[in-house]
């Protein structure tokens, strides 16, 4: 395990603080209030955001070959995830069995060995037009684009864009920046999450008008505003962590915050065509993998490719 | 041995067993599903709470499960099985009187009263082989079993399991009603599965029709 250095040091110490502090407060009202279904909906969150952020940090800190680890294993979850809500036909079972066991391994390998110039392009253009071939090779017809675009955006979302997360680590070079110790990738999702976490809070309590009620109802103009300039604030304040000034700090964050909510209404226009309020059940009060992973599936290419063009020598 | 292999199979298929119509019981039951996958059986039984899984035996195809020292192990030391001949129903090898014979034992049996794997993920005509079960037995409980995305996991004619999330909807027992007949018992069963196929949300890709222009049109309007 790399000891972390001053800055990371500081930076989960103060989320330690923040989350023992909704702890607390998720306590204080199960006191007052009694145990309703949202107070313990609310605390069975903090649990699984204290679970969530104690692997998270574990592999961080155990370097970035853990860190790829994990997003691969993130990447299969939630791409079974996916698979499972949006429907294929069983002529697709041989296309699939390459998204699961082929193509989503490579482009984690080509992560770890550092191949930038294949990693960009090996889903977005040979699996996009070899993965259909398979698929039409056997020979089912019916709804064949549909088919091939749900297996093609599923491996987009889950997998290609998933994995910009650790290409944080592993495919910058940063002068006078370390980016192997994963300093990066913890502000990315830092402020994803808090993001996510804000807007939710303020739409809560202040939200009343609903930014697109067909699709999620409980994503508000009041929670859209709350949150995203609580975000950038924090966001901004914390430029100290990055390489980048504070005023592009607070560029990078709105950018962070706005493809988040970019992506979280993306995703729940998916679960509303399907009928469902959740991609899952994997992870207590939040629903699935993907419940938790939609912004930060849509913030990270942003963010790596922002960083990478302003900011890296590679 | 049958915990670990309980274990494995629920955590690649993701299975989520709802009960729905009723709860986990040790008494001997029948719990009868839709067939599309040869994981059918292992799955209800891995779904099943640990207590009752170790008195269930699932009602298995000889053929298949006795093809190969690893299946024929699965079948007779992991899940019990009771295995039958599906070629030759002879009055001497009946499976109705083998399966029976294991209710009156104190055992629980999953039956798959298709009789064959679904090619589509269609619920087929139920063979009359669950009617006669029901009449020896009016006392035991049957329960239908919805199983879903089993055949996504390994359909019919393939080998290799996908890591898609299966679910198996348990319903309310069927009464036994004795003026029911043959026909309207076995239709009666079909429908209490079709009914739970389709109250879960996820709809197969088949039954859901492209908008046609004309549809398109009016939705725009």
């Amino acid at each position: 395990m790399n000891w972390p250095d001053r800055e990371l040091g500081w930076l989960i110490i103060g989320t330690f603080m923040a989350l023992g502090c909704a702890s607390l407060v998720g306590l204080i009202l199960r006191w007052q209030c009694g145990p309703t279904k949202t107070i313990e909906n609310l605390n069975s969150r903090i649990v699984a955001w204290w679970f969530m952020i104690l692997v998270f940090l574990g592999a961080v800190l155990s370097g970035p070959i853990v860190v790829v680890v994990l997003f691969g294993l993130l990447s299969l979850l939630a791409l079974r995830e996916f698979l499972t809500l949006t429907p294929t036909r069983l002529g697709d079972h041989r296309a699939l069995f390459w998204a699961f066991f082929v193509v989503l391994p490579i482009q984690y390998i080509i992560l770890g060995i550092h191949w930038y110039a294949f990693f960009s392009i090996f889903i977005p253009v040979y699996v996009y037009l070899i993965l259909p071939i398979r698929s039409a090779a056997a020979g089912d017809v019916q709804n064949f684009l549909t088919r091939t675009a749900i297996i093609q955006w599923g491996l987009m979302i889950c997998v290609y864009c998933l994995s910009h997360g650790p290409a944080l680590l592993t495919m910058l070079e940063i002068p006078d920046y370390p980016t192997r110790d994963g300093k990066l990738l913890c502000y990315l999702v830092l402020i994803c999450e808090a993001s996510d976490v804000l807007q939710y809070v303020c739409g809560k309590l202040f939200g009343k008008h609903p930014v697109a009620p067909k699709v999620s109802p409980s994503k508000t103009w009041e929670g859209l505003i709350g949150g995203v300039t609580l975000t950038v604030g924090l966001g901004t304040a914390l430029w100290w962590v990055t390489p980048f000034s504070p005023q592009a700090a607070a560029g990078m964050s709105l950018t962070i915050c706005l493809a988040g909510f970019g992506g979280g209404l993306v995703m729940s226009a998916i679960k509303r065509d399907r009928g469902v309020k959740d991609w899952g059940q994997a992870i207590a009060g939040h629903g699935g993998i993907l419940d938790r992973l939609d912004s930060f599936c849509f913030a990270a290419p942003f963010f790596f490719h922002f960083t990478r063009y302003f900011y890296s020598t590679i | 041995m049958q915990q670990i292999s309980a274990a494995c199979l629920r955590l690649l298929t993701g299975l989520r067993a709802e009960w729905q119509g009723c709860l986990p019981s040790a008494e001997p039951r029948v719990y009868f599903a839709n067939h599309t996958s040869h994981l059918d059986a292992p799955a209800i039984w891995a779904s099943l709470p640990s207590i009752c899984r170790s008195t269930t035996r699932p009602v298995a195809a000889q053929d298949y499960w006795t093809a190969g020292p690893i299946r024929r192990f699965i079948a007779s030391r992991v899940m019990n099985a009771i295995l039958i001949d599906r070629q030759l129903p002879t009055a001497r090898n009946n499976p109705v009187t083998f399966i029976r014979q294991a209710i009156e034992d104190g055992a629980s049996v999953i039956v798959f009263p298709e009789g064959t794997r679904s090619p589509d993920g269609q619920i087929q005509e139920f063979k009359s082989g669950l009617y006669h079960l029901a009449r020896d037995l009016p006392h035991v409980e049957f329960i239908p079993v919805y199983l879903e995305n089993l055949n996504r996991i390994l359909p019919k004619g393939e080998f290799i399991p996908l890591p898609i999330i299966a679910r198996a909807t348990f319903g309310a027992p069927l009464g036994w009603i004795a003026s029911e007949g043959r026909h309207d018992f076995l239709n009666r069963a079909r429908q209490s599965i079709v009914a739970l196929m389709q109250q879960t949300l996820m709809e197969p890709l088949d039954n859901t029709p492209l908008h046609s222009a004309e549809a398109f049109a009016n939705e725009l309007a």
